[in-house]
């Protein structure tokens, strides 16, 4: 008996309750790499429709469930068993009453309704033509991302980081010829399933610049956790001296350990997974492993399992899968001198 | 004359194995004793499904850690689930149907007894075999409902002796690069899914078709279908939803042995197949299965809420019949399972609308309910307190399920927390808490005995509080942007506190399940069978006989004229059948 005021109280205060928890959760600083992917601080105009109408839900669910939580707290307290209370009258219900509140309760539905399918419909298709387009490609368990020839601008692979301009529709096509992934990042917007045989597309848009963190949305085996990858939203001439940097092939290592690795690389079993334009020569679709070309500038390895340090990146070496359990990577056998070439000329790749 | 001896013999030795303590139990047709073994066995197997539970909460109690391998917390999660829905879940609602249904009814038996018994075999059969699993370290580790083409194999590849997990996992994608087969579960954990899942098909198929037969032909004389008890209508509307729902399921993992082991490729996109053909198949059964578990639960709420209350169920005829639109309904809605898998626009309203529709028979329940104890004379038995907590933690599951409805939230929140928070209010919150409200009530019936009110008071407000501890933070972490099914998570986003909640709050319902079975075996060791035929001052049939009933329920058929044929015989000045209409 001594919750239930309290339940009640609480009841009530659900929404700010809510909003508190959420604020308080985390960081939400965008252009912090690590921040909460909160989809809730909407950074685009499909995650922003989106979160209203949780918003929506939120509201007419808090009162229903006051309403009917009220409801029964009150018919309990109220008729509670009574030593000398006489027998309740036998009612056997009121058809009036239960047409009434299978009516009331279809309206509010049909009210959520067309709210959901309008919303539904108008994130379709994006309001602008599209401006860019970028293939993602998910493999287990990481993200490879595709910008093909459009325009004066020339194809690029990259892997784990897509980089898109502010305040532009960006095309995805969703690629898998494995399992099914899903392409999801929270505060741009909801998810699409990457099916294999499926050529399923959706768009985005970032409003501001900022590292937003992406995630596979659908189970995929081992390593579903370490599938993460980052888009990194930038003005559209930043982004395009990104891609015009990506668009280059691999630079040539100045420090001889660097150039010791690079030696290294193109004689060793790496290459008969991983392509880097301007050293390898077999079609990266062939490839099972990422594209490294500018390797060095990433900010994490492998599906965000690590931060992209030479410290990191030489644990990786040295046993992928004490690192990533599963992974395709294989324990090389490498020594701590190749290792140390191999992670001086990747750090070089930016 | 020696022939006829050893016959002789052979005989009585028949008769004293079949009454001895073992074999009157292993083989019996009598529907209360399969009902109970169909009880203690998937009890046991609720604790296997919560001590998995406890292994995920505590690898997820903190970031990055590694109490358990990738590997493991796959089989893990799967096997929660899959333990929980198909050896606790179906199977529990199936023991009480037996114990329960000839009772209700007026019945000496069910229909088909022998039937009846080998359903009981078939699903121990089941559950041995998805046990194994474990001992094989080949547990089913692709989700329940293990989407191809993650449990996709090729002849050839299981029969290849591959020396690593990571080499057949290269393999496969070196495989997939050049447009070959995949072959991304080499294992044979998805062929114990496969085996353990169609044998607990079958063993719920005879049962659903003895229900139907026992609901239909076998009610005593006066009771119309419009005067049987609500959880009959409900186990009815489940039988036949079990009937209609899964075939489909056995039709999809049959495909999926095929292309595992017959060379077939019915998901195989590389070859022509298609992995989305999968999913509608597994989630046209497996919708109408999340009513399997929560329309029985339904039933035993419109049981005792009115007992309690000191009232019949108010509406009847609404309570009986928004099951029967749920049970309807719920064969449209698959797809809503399925709304990230870029469906034509106009299906995903289609479904979007459909799923809406099936939230209305189910809000009109809860203010049956609601209204049946308004104006009553309450009475908070631990039973009452349980079926309470049922309908103020279903409403949440209602409520977050309508949510999943709206389309374009769904896209963010699917395969998130926000889900797991969903279905476990509906499941544990809903199920579980009916089925304790079941259990305190019909335990007297069922042993003679009545369990311990202080201790079941002290389990139902564990349960509460760690429930709630336990769920509602999955919420958050949903929108929060968790996606389910990860083994492990960094730290630094936020999402840390509220799992080490949620993992107390599992720990705080453990604590509820250790007290419940304190009170369980105290009670059956230490207490007498004195409860009496009526404890409760019910209104149904079962009440009408002795605690625990004997061999063939009722000394003569009573003859019922109206919903609550007990109630009338304790009341002859005011029967309900000359004020029900």
């Amino acid at each position: 008996m001594l919750l239930k005021p309290t339940r009640r109280r609480a009841a009530s205060m659900l929404p700010l309750l809510i909003a508190l928890l959420l604020a308080g959760c985390g960081d939400t600083n965008v252009q912090d790499v690590n921040h909460t992917p909160n989809m809730l601080i909407p950074q685009g105009p499909i995650a922003l429709q989106e979160s209203n109408l949780f918003w929506m839900i939120l509201i007419i669910s808090t009162v229903v469930f006051v309403l009917v939580v009220s409801a029964l707290l009150y018919s309990i307290v109220r008729f509670r068993a009574r030593p000398g209370m006489p027998e309740p009258t036998q009612t056997h219900g009121n058809t009036k009453i239960e047409i009434a509140w299978t009516v009331v309760p279809s309206l509010v539905l049909v009210g959520v309704l067309i709210a959901t399918i309008t919303t539904m419909f108008n994130i379709q298709q994006p309001a602008a033509p599209n401006t860019i387009t970028v293939n993602a490609v998910g493999h287990q368990w990481w993200w490879e991302f595709d910008y093909p020839t459009q325009g004066n601008s020339q194809k690029f692979v990259t892997a784990d980081e897509m980089w898109i301009p502010t305040n532009t529709v960006v095309h995805i096509n969703l690629i898998s010829n494995n399992v099914i992934h899903s392409f999801w990042v929270p505060e741009l917007g909801g998810k699409t399933d990457v099916i294999p045989g499926h050529d399923n597309e959706m768009w985005i848009q970032a409003d501001r610049s900022g590292w937003y963190r992406g995630e596979c949305g659908e189970y995929c085996g081992t390593q579903h956790a370490h599938m993460d990858f980052l888009v990194h939203a930038v003005s559209p001439s930043a982004y395009q001296a990104w891609v015009t940097q990506q668009q280059q092939v691999a630079a040539q290592p100045t420090d001889a350990l660097a150039q010791a690795g690079a030696k290294y690389f193109a004689a060793s079993a790496c290459i008969g997974c991983h392509a880097i334009d301007g050293v390898t020569t077999t079609d990266q679709s062939k490839l099972i492993g990422p594209n490294l070309t500018h390797f060095g500038a990433r900010k994490y390895i492998a599906g965000g399992v690590l931060e992209n340090t030479p410290t990191n990146l030489a644990a990786w070496l040295h046993n992928p899968q004490s690192v990533k359990d599963g992974v395709d990577m294989p324990d090389l056998g490498l020594t701590n001198d190749q290792i140390n070439e191999l992670v001086a000329y990747l750090d070089s790749l930016q | 004359m020696a022939v006829g001896s050893v016959a002789t013999r052979s005989r009585a030795a028949r008769r004293s194995w079949t009454q001895s303590a073992i074999g009157s139990w292993v083989t019996t047709t009598d529907h209360k004793k399969i009902g109970i073994m169909y009880i203690y066995t998937a009890f046991f197997f609720f604790l296997f499904g919560g001590v998995l539970a406890l292994l995920i909460r505590t690898q997820l109690m903190t970031a990055d850690n590694h109490l358990v391998t990738p590997e493991q917390y796959d089989q893990i999660f799967t096997m929660h689930a899959t333990i929980m829905i198909f050896l606790f879940m179906m199977p529990i609602w199936t023991g009480f149907g037996n114990y329960l249904i000839p009772l209700m009814i007026g019945a000496r038996d069910m229909a088909f007894p022998r039937i009846n018994a080998l359903g009981y075999w078939l699903f121990l059969i089941g559950g041995i075999i998805l046990t194994l699993s474990f001992v094989f370290n080949a547990a089913p580790n692709a989700g329940w409902f293990s989407y191809a083409p993650l449990t996709e194999a090729t002849p050839t590849c299981l029969t290849q002796a591959t020396t690593t997990a990571q080499a057949a996992a290269a393999a496969a994608a070196q495989a997939a690069a050049n447009g070959g087969q995949g072959c991304f579960s080499p294992g044979q954990n998805p062929d114990f899914w496969i085996a353990g899942i169609n044998v607990l098909g079958l063993a719920s198929l005879t049962g659903a078709i003895n229900f139907v037969v026992t609901i239909l032909r076998m009610r005593a004389p006066g009771m119309t279908i419009n005067r049987m008890p609500l959880f009959g209508w409900m186990t009815m509307v489940t039988s036949f939803l079990l009937i209609f729902a899964l075939p489909s399921l056995t039709v999809a993992s049959m495909m999926l042995l095929f292309d595992r082991h017959l060379g077939t490729h019915f998901f195989q996109a590389s070859q022509g197949g298609d992995p989305l053909l999968w999913q509608h198949l597994f989630w046209s059964f497996g919708h109408p299965e999340v009513y399997i578990l929560i329309l029985p639960a339904f039933g035993i709420i419109s049981e005792v809420l009115p007992v309690f209350s000191g009232k019949p169920i108010f509406g009847y005829t609404f309570v009986a019949w928004s099951g029967v639109a749920i049970g309807f309904l719920s064969f449209t809605v698959w797809a809503h399972h399925m709304f990230a898998v870029g469906l034509p626009p106009l299906a995903q309203a289609f479904f979007a609308s459909s799923t809406t529709l099936i939230a209305i028979p189910t809000a009109v329940k809860i203010f049956n309910w609601v209204a049946t104890v308004y104006g009553g004379k309450v009475r908070f038995t631990t039973s009452m307190l349980f079926g309470l907590g049922f309908v103020s933690m279903f409403l949440i599951g209602g409520l977050n399920g309508a949510a999943l409805a709206v389309v374009p939230f769904d896209y963010q929140v699917t395969d998130t927390y926000f889900v797991v928070a969903h279905i476990h209010y509906v499941l544990f919150g809903g199920s579980v808490m009916a089925l304790m409200a079941g259990i305190y009530y019909w335990f007297p019936k069922m042993s003679g005995r009545k369990l311990n009110e202080p201790l079941g008071k002290i389990q139902f407000w564990l349960w509460m509080v760690g429930l709630n501890a336990a769920f509602f933070p999955m919420h958050i972490l949903g929108l929060l942007g968790m996606p389910r099914r990860q083994y492990t998570y960094p730290a630094g986003l936020g999402w840390s506190d509220l799992n080490l909640l949620s993992t107390l709050g599992v720990y705080t319902i453990a604590i509820g399940v250790l007290i419940f079975l304190g009170n369980f075996f105290w009670t059956m060791m230490t207490q007498k069978r004195n409860a009496g035929n009526d404890p409760w001052n019910a209104f149904t049939l079962e009440w009408a006989t002795t605690s625990p009933p004997p061999v063939e329920n009722f000394v003569t058929i009573p003859v019922v004229r109206s919903r609550r044929p007990f109630y009338d015989m304790k009341h002859p000045e005011a029967p309900d059948w000359k004020t029900e209409h």
